[in-house]
Parts: structure tokens; sequence; C-alpha cells
């Protein structure tokens, strides 16, 4: 149960997003130009995936499974394979580039401060241009933001992985723009 | 200087919104309402929660331009901020902005770390749920905008002059891009 009434049943950020349409509007817009709009060299799957580690990171149950499943359907990959990367992306069958700007994403998460020139040279050295560096710093920092408003208001979230596995389709198809505020 | 190339002496987020304006337009509309957008809490007491966050997030940026918009809205009784920011409490602040502060602080840390007795003791202290609800946004919000900032290692000024014109341009003209 939610620590407030939002006056709907839904589940993770829907909850308040629906409460507060305004901010869940501006939240939708922020998450759709980071995440699904194609105008960005780094993957679809790519950036989803760094927003589920991020949300693994900060143990949010509803963000990691949303945005893993997303990462998931784009890779064309399953679930335990996205469980891999949260674990220990170092070994995961992943591109370097991406376990650099992993590495930037899991500094973000932990503070602003930790993230070094050395992260960001390698980042750099693996073929990461500034806007796939800039893009992936705020990736996980919205997430730390996405997670502390869902979990910050105590929501509740479907325990069953499938339930993500099958919403992933058409979030992909209709984007973030409208999502959570329509049923 | 910024871990990526972003034009020269542009302060701090500002620099990184001009970087990359199609995610600049919902960083500062969210700015925008959040604090200074219909709620039940006061932008004075709004820009305090946003200066609170970043100050418990080392984000000197953020700290010292939210709380100089701050200042301006607090007027007269602008010292409240200083003591807020210095001692991590302040005195003549309401039960209920203590209780909010109480759960800022809780979800600057982590969203799972607010308790059911710290919304029970803001329930108390006559905070509803729009309070908390904004509370909650506000707090998780400076989580993101102190990462970025920080996180980009973007230009920081120093001296309090630039930033009261800063808090100045926040509390009249406020967020746009």
């Amino acid at each position: 149960m939610a620590w407030i009434d939002l006056k709907n049943d839904l589940p993770g950020i829907r909850g308040p997003m629906i409460y507060r349409p305004d901010t869940g509007a501006i939240l939708n817009d922020l998450a759709e130009a980071l995440l699904h709009d194609e105008n960005n060299s780094l993957s679809r799957g790519d950036r989803e995936l760094i927003g589920a580690y991020v949300s693994s990171e900060n143990d949010c149950f509803f963000c990691q499974n949303v945005h893993g499943a997303m990462a998931g359907y784009y890779y064309e990959k399953d679930m335990p394979f996205i469980e891999t990367v949260k674990k220990d992306f170092q070994q995961a069958d992943i591109s370097e580039k991406l376990k650099s700007l992993l590495t930037i994403a899991g500094s973000v998460q932990t503070g602003g401060k930790n993230v070094t020139q050395e992260q960001i040279e390698n980042a750099i050295k693996q073929g990461a241009t500034d806007r796939e560096i800039h893009d992936t710093v705020l990736i996980a920092a919205a997430f730390s933001m996405f997670n502390r408003y869902v979990d910050g208001l105590n929501t509740w979230a479907p325990q069953d992985l499938q339930v993500y596995v099958d919403r992933a389709p058409m979030r992909a198809r209709e984007g973030y723009s409208q999502a959570g505020l329509t049923k | 200087m910024a871990y990526i190339e972003v034009e020269e002496g542009v302060p701090g987020i500002r620099s990184l919104f001009n970087f990359r304006p199609e995610t600049g337009k919902p960083l500062c509309e969210l700015a925008e309402l959040l604090l200074r957008g219909p709620s039940p809490l006061s932008s004075a007491e709004r820009e305090l929660i946003a200066a609170y966050v970043s100050n418990r997030n080392g984000c000197m940026f953020c700290r010292n331009s939210h709380a100089a918009a701050a200042r301006c809205w607090y007027g007269d009784k602008k010292d409240i901020v200083d003591e807020l920011l210095q001692d991590q409490t302040a005195n003549s602040l309401s039960l209920k902005m203590k209780a909010l502060l109480l759960i800022a602080g809780k979800v600057q840390v982590s969203g799972k770390s607010v308790q059911p007795e710290d919304i029970e003791a803001a329930r108390k202290a006559g905070a509803n749920d729009t309070d908390i609800h904004d509370t909650v946004l506000i707090a998780a919000s400076f989580s993101m905008f102190n990462r970025y900032v920080d996180g980009l290692d973007s230009y920081t000024p120093t001296g309090e002059a630039a930033y009261e014109e800063m808090g100045k341009r926040m509390q009249t003209k406020g967020y746009h891009i």
C-alpha cells in the first residue's frame, strides 16, 4: 500500500503519475527523450539496460523489471540474461563500450562526484561520444529519481516477471509520451 | 572543465541544457512545476527542500543556487536557510516542515529508507497527501539534478555574488530553457 491515497490502483510509477498527471506528463517526456527517441547513437536496448542496471543497484523492483524487460525485448534476450548483466556486467556478453558506460552509470547511482576522469577516458577509448556519455549520466541520474519516487511513496509492484515481459512490446511500440496516463 | 565539451563559462546545469535541449526542456519544466507550480507548500519551502537535499548530496552548484532562491522567497526570514544548511535543522521551522525535511532526507539516501513512522509523524504535524507527494518528488528530482550536474563535472562558480544573482532570477523568472 502506498503511503498516500493515490486514488488509483495502478502499479509502480503509474500510480503517482495518475495521481499528479502534470508532473507525470513531464516525467514521461523525459523518459521518451532518453529511452525511446530514435535520434540517438545508443540503441534503445542499451539505454533501457542502463536504466534497469541503475534500478537494480537501487533495489527498485518495479523499475528494474519494467526496463529489464524492455531491454530484453529490444535485444531479443530473456529475463535471465538481463539478470546476469545486473549481477555482474563485466562478465556478461555485452560490448566493452557498454561495460564502460555501465561503469559510469554505476558511479552516478552512488553519487555524481564518484564519476572519475579515468572512467570517462575509458569510455572514450571504447568509442563513446560526448553525447553518449551525457545520455548515460542523465539516464543514471533520472533513474535515481524514478526509483526514489516509486519506492519513496511505497507503491506496489507485480511480482510475476511475465507481467513485465508481456507489456514490453506495447511500450516499445507506443513509447513513453502517453505512458501510464491512460489505462 | 566538464567531462564533455560544453560551452565555456556557462555554469552548472545551464551548460548541460544547452548541450542537449531535448532533455533540457522536460528538466526545466519539471523544476518550474515542482518549485513554482501549484502546491500546498510555498515556493520558499520547496526551494528549501531542494537546497537541503542538494547540500546532503554535496552538490555545491544546486545547493548554492537553490539556497539563494530560498533566501529570496523567505525575505526577512532568510536566516532560516543558512541555519538549516549548517545545522541540519532550524528552530524556527514549523513542525510540519521539520517532518517533511526528514522525509526528504530519507529519500536522498534511498526511496526505501522512508518508514511508516516518518509518514505518520508528518501527518501528525499537519502534512496532507499532496505535501508528502511533492516532498518525495522534489527530493527524488534533486537526487537526479545533483547527479547530472556533478556526474558530468559541470562548471560550478565560486563566490556568493554569482548565486545571489541566480537566486533572484530563479525567484522572479523561474526555470526556462
